[in-house]
């Protein structure tokens, strides 16, 4: 299956690895990713708290694109998925929204038709293509590795199709393909904090701690992420979380697809794992070892 | 924060702030709220706010317009969506809550978001000259304008972040730009919500 590839602004910088990862694990399950030409900014959560015809307009110039290339969109950040779907929503249901939409779109040269073009999450894409089934004999199971799911918030809320917006699964099943044992622990759908990392860290690092905390409580030993917000929240303000409330994490946070591709035995430069500030690499060096051993690089 | 004022009946109270609000997309349900509390027993953040959720529909409804928009609640939402999804009248209250901050920031209501509301308006700034959001500019934008000192506190991190590839020094800017911009006045000038 050919897609359109929405990375998101976080890939090119701080979620680096999940593109890396995002692009040579989906490379290696057949699923065709090709890059949106020159896409722009979704809008994030940020920008719709400022004007709205321009956050709909600003985010379905990428909508007009996909249209132009004829594919349907697939974008690895739960926020980015949330809003290009939203905006397609808003444009579909919202008439009004839709006529001012149109007509600033038009003065850039550009049109939309509303539903013509699926948004979905990577994880979404990778479930829809049968992934599951062709994961059950991976190369390099992650045996006893005890992982939590983490899903967040917007690649469930307000609504989705693939999955249970309360108790999802998805990323259960995916970590259980891969050989590993997912972990049950309660929040795995809580906030993050999101971007009041940035402007009220206080409560960023409290709803940070709730996470990990449960997440080791309940006996992980690291956490994969499905957006790059979490990512960083959880990996690089670990330290912070420590310093703050005295405790000792040292949790590593790794995307899907970062364990999507060790489990497939591909070698973790690849997949960017060392990007991380929580050194994921001593947890994982029996699986490493045995992937090079299996010869399976 | 304590509300003081007299009691009213709701046939008393100003109905063109609930009104004005009406016309938001998923606002249309705000006078079904029933004023259980899912919302601020959801809310991740509810104990930080100096009026949570339920209070603040509450406070609309009475047409209290200047004290829902200078509510630090506004600007402490996540977009988590958990409300929204939990709401028994299937009321958007994260959409709402986004009008709340739009409204705020038209009328420059900062007092005790001036944070959030740097951190919105740099994000933006990025974004309409870059086309994309560069973290690395928009958290030095955004730390010099509100916290220069806490700039330095993070550059450890950043270094940190730096040497592991993920904070470049340069940043992409797309190709239509002008498209963009076309976007932004054109949109400014249909204006809306």
């Amino acid at each position: 299956m050919r897609y359109a590839y929405y990375p998101g602004c976080s890939l090119e910088a701080t979620g680096r690895a999940y593109d890396e990862s995002s692009r040579a694990v989906a490379a290696r399950l057949g699923l065709e990713l090709e890059e949106l030409p020159d896409w722009n900014c979704c809008g994030a959560t940020t920008y719709m708290s400022v004007e709205e015809t321009l956050a709909a307009s600003i985010s379905a110039r990428n909508l007009c694109l996909a249209q132009r290339l004829g594919r349907d969109l697939v974008a690895p950040c739960s926020a980015c998925f949330t809003v290009l779907r939203k905006t397609d929503h808003y444009l579909h249901d919202l008439p009004q929204v839709r006529s001012r939409v149109s007509s600033v779109l038009a003065a850039a040269d550009l049109a939309y038709d509303p539903g013509s073009v699926r948004v979905l999450h990577l994880l979404e894409a990778f479930l829809e293509n049968d992934v599951l089934e062709r994961l059950r004999e991976v190369p390099n199971p992650l045996k006893g590795l005890k992982v939590a799911p983490y899903y967040g918030c917007q690649i469930v809320r307000p609504a989705v199709d693939f999955d249970h917006a309360e108790f999802p699964t998805s990323l259960d099943r995916v970590v259980k393909a891969l050989g590993a044992t997912p972990v049950y622990y309660p929040v795995k759908t809580r906030c993050c904090g999101a971007s009041q990392m940035a402007s009220n860290e206080a409560a960023a690092l409290r709803m940070c701690k709730n996470l990990l905390l449960s997440a080791q409580q309940n006996g992980a030993d690291m956490l994969v992420t499905v957006c790059p917000l979490c990512q960083i929240n959880l990996d690089a303000f670990q330290g912070a979380v420590n310093a703050k409330y005295g405790t000792r994490f040292k949790l590593p946070v790794l995307y899907f697809t970062q364990l999507m591709g060790l489990a497939l035995g591909m070698p973790e430069k690849e997949l960017g794992v060392g990007r991380e500030i929580v050194d994921p690499r001593p947890l994982l060096r029996p699986y490493a070892a045995r992937a090079a051993v299996a010869g399976v690089h | 924060m304590a509300l003081q004022g007299d009691i009213v009946l709701e046939s008393g109270t100003r109905h063109d702030f609930i009104d004005e609000l009406l016309s938001v997309p998923g606002g249309e349900r705000l006078k079904d709220c029933i004023q259980c509390g899912t919302c601020s027993g959801s809310c991740p953040v509810s104990y930080y706010m100096d009026h949570p959720p339920r209070k603040l529909f509450a406070m609309v409804r009475a047409g209290m317009r200047e004290a829902v928009l200078d509510a630090d609640s506004i600007w402490l939402c996540t977009s988590c969506y958990t409300c929204t999804l939990r709401c028994p009248k299937e009321i958007a209250v994260t959409d709402i809550i986004y009008a709340l901050k739009r409204l705020a920031m038209k009328e420059g209501r900062v007092k005790g978001a001036e944070r959030a509301m740097a951190l919105a308006s740099s994000f933006v700034d990025v974004v309409n000259h870059r086309g994309r959001n560069f973290e690395p500019e928009l958290l030095i934008r955004y730390y010099g304008r509100t916290q220069p000192l806490n700039l330095l506190k993070k550059s450890g991190l950043g270094l940190k972040l730096l040497l592991r590839g993920r904070m470049p020094l340069r940043g992409e800017s797309i190709k239509g730009r002008d498209q963009i911009r076309t976007i932004i006045e054109k949109s400014r000038e249909i204006g809306g919500q």
